[in-house]
């Protein structure tokens, strides 16, 4: 209800701007042309605060928060960028690459894919940790679409696009830790799952290459993970048949 | 002034890299004007020199040869570089990593998988065995400058390389840090 909102003054990295008291920080910094990388973070799905890679810091108490789960206050200083918060990111970031098997040279979403976009971005030119190479299965059942869990950075926008738009909830998370994986239904393959309605939302939001259409070759996946904020908007507009909206 | 002695490795990659090197075209007789390469596969020198300024290293540490020439090349060496994704990250070569066992792989190909002649690669000093799990270079010496990129194209390479000669360190555009 935009005629409720009230503005309220902020700061991002000592400069002023204005957001209002119903967004998160992500939000207001997004619509002020602020960017603060985030993988989990996608407009028109519940808010997971998951990945950690939008963190910032707020100057009352210095502390870290996502964010994208961080209410918007009135006079925060927000800091976006700090040798720590750059630091912490390309941590985060590099950890991310360490614990799947992220091998863009041979991935369908070569040069089109928010991980390694957002590797770019914080400055990651190689990664500290020791890769954990873990052996993790590719799911090739579904006739329409695979899931390559070597890819999945667990960041769940399948399993809420999947739950809170199409409403289906196909996917959800199995195990714990390191040893946690995405599954459909009760862990049968993607193409026994009978909830799933083939609509392809969780495809069109995955920021990796992990989701993708059958016969996609190397850099050819192009996800429209836009498509998704589109969806939740059109609902509560009751948009659902505009023509643009297409997957 | 002398010329900055230049070398190159190729280790356990595909020699994209080095191919993506010859890429420069005219740029490398602006190159030979200021660097003598002196160890290269494009070069037939069969021993690295003492008192190289910087060298690049392609490929990953996927055998103990490997391993041994990357040290030799570090304690000769000013400057090294990690020079495309296989060195940077393991990358393609790295692939075998979550399968296993290095022997297991060789059998399933070597052994397993031919009709007549089967036979365990393996002669002491002549095939060097692989390592557990391929490594990215700087995990095992270090490293100063990362040139990602399969191959890193070769503007890329013209950049890290005018870098080096000058010098410097660190990387001036971002984009040239893009993997893949």
């Amino acid at each position: 209800m935009p005629e409720r909102r009230t503005a309220v003054p902020v700061t991002f990295d000592g400069e002023d701007f204005e957001a209002y008291d119903d967004e998160s920080v992500l939000q207001a910094a997004r619509r002020n042309g602020i960017a603060i990388p985030a993988l989990c973070y996608l407009e028109g799905l519940s808010v997971w605060g998951g990945c950690r890679v939008c963190v910032v810091e707020v100057a009352e108490d210095h502390r870290l928060r996502p964010a994208c789960a961080t209410p918007v206050k009135a006079d925060m200083e927000i800091k976006v960028h700090t040798p720590r918060l750059d630091s912490y990111r390309k941590s985060i970031l590099e950890l991310l690459f360490a614990e799947g098997n992220h091998v863009c040279a041979v991935c369908v979403s070569n040069g089109r894919c928010e991980l390694q976009d957002t590797a770019v971005e914080v400055g990651m030119d190689h990664v500290r940790y020791d890769q954990q190479a873990p052996a993790r299965k590719v799911d090739a059942s579904h006739a329409k679409y695979v899931f390559d869990h070597n890819r999945c950075i667990l960041c769940t926008r399948c399993v809420r696009v999947c739950d809170e738009i199409e409403g289906a909830h196909v996917w959800d998370i199995a195990e714990r830790g390191a040893g946690s994986e995405i599954i459909a239904e009760m862990d049968v393959p993607w193409g026994d799952a009978k909830s799933c309605t083939w609509c392809g939302k969780c495809v069109a939001a995955c920021p990796t290459g992990s989701l993708f259409y059958h016969g996609k070759a190397v850099g050819e996946m192009e996800h429209s993970a836009d498509i998704i904020r589109v969806l939740a908007s059109a609902r509560g507009k009751g948009e659902w048949l505009s023509p643009e909206v297409s997957l | 002034m002398s010329k900055l002695k230049f070398a190159s490795v190729w280790l356990g990659g595909c020699s994209g890299c080095h191919m993506s090197f010859l890429d420069l075209d005219e740029w490398l007789f602006d190159l030979a004007d200021l660097v003598d390469v002196v160890y290269s596969p494009i070069v037939d020198t069969k021993d690295y020199p003492d008192g190289v300024d910087f060298a690049l290293i392609e490929g990953a540490l996927a055998n103990e040869d490997n391993v041994e020439v990357a040290e030799e090349i570090r304690a000769k060496t000013k400057v090294v570089a990690s020079f495309g994704d296989c060195a940077v990250s393991g990358n393609v070569t790295a692939m075998r990593n979550p399968l296993g066992d290095p022997r297991k792989i060789i059998e399933a190909v070597y052994v397993d998988a031919v009709d007549r002649d089967p036979v365990y690669p393996e002669r002491e000093g002549i095939v060097p065995p692989l390592l557990p799990k391929v490594l990215p270079v700087h995990k095992v010496i270090d490293i100063d400058y990362f040139i990602p990129g399969c191959p890193p194209s070769a503007a890329e390479i013209r950049r890290a390389l005018e870098t080096l000669v000058s010098g410097g360190s660190g990387h001036a555009v971002n984009e040239d840090i893009r993997p893949g």
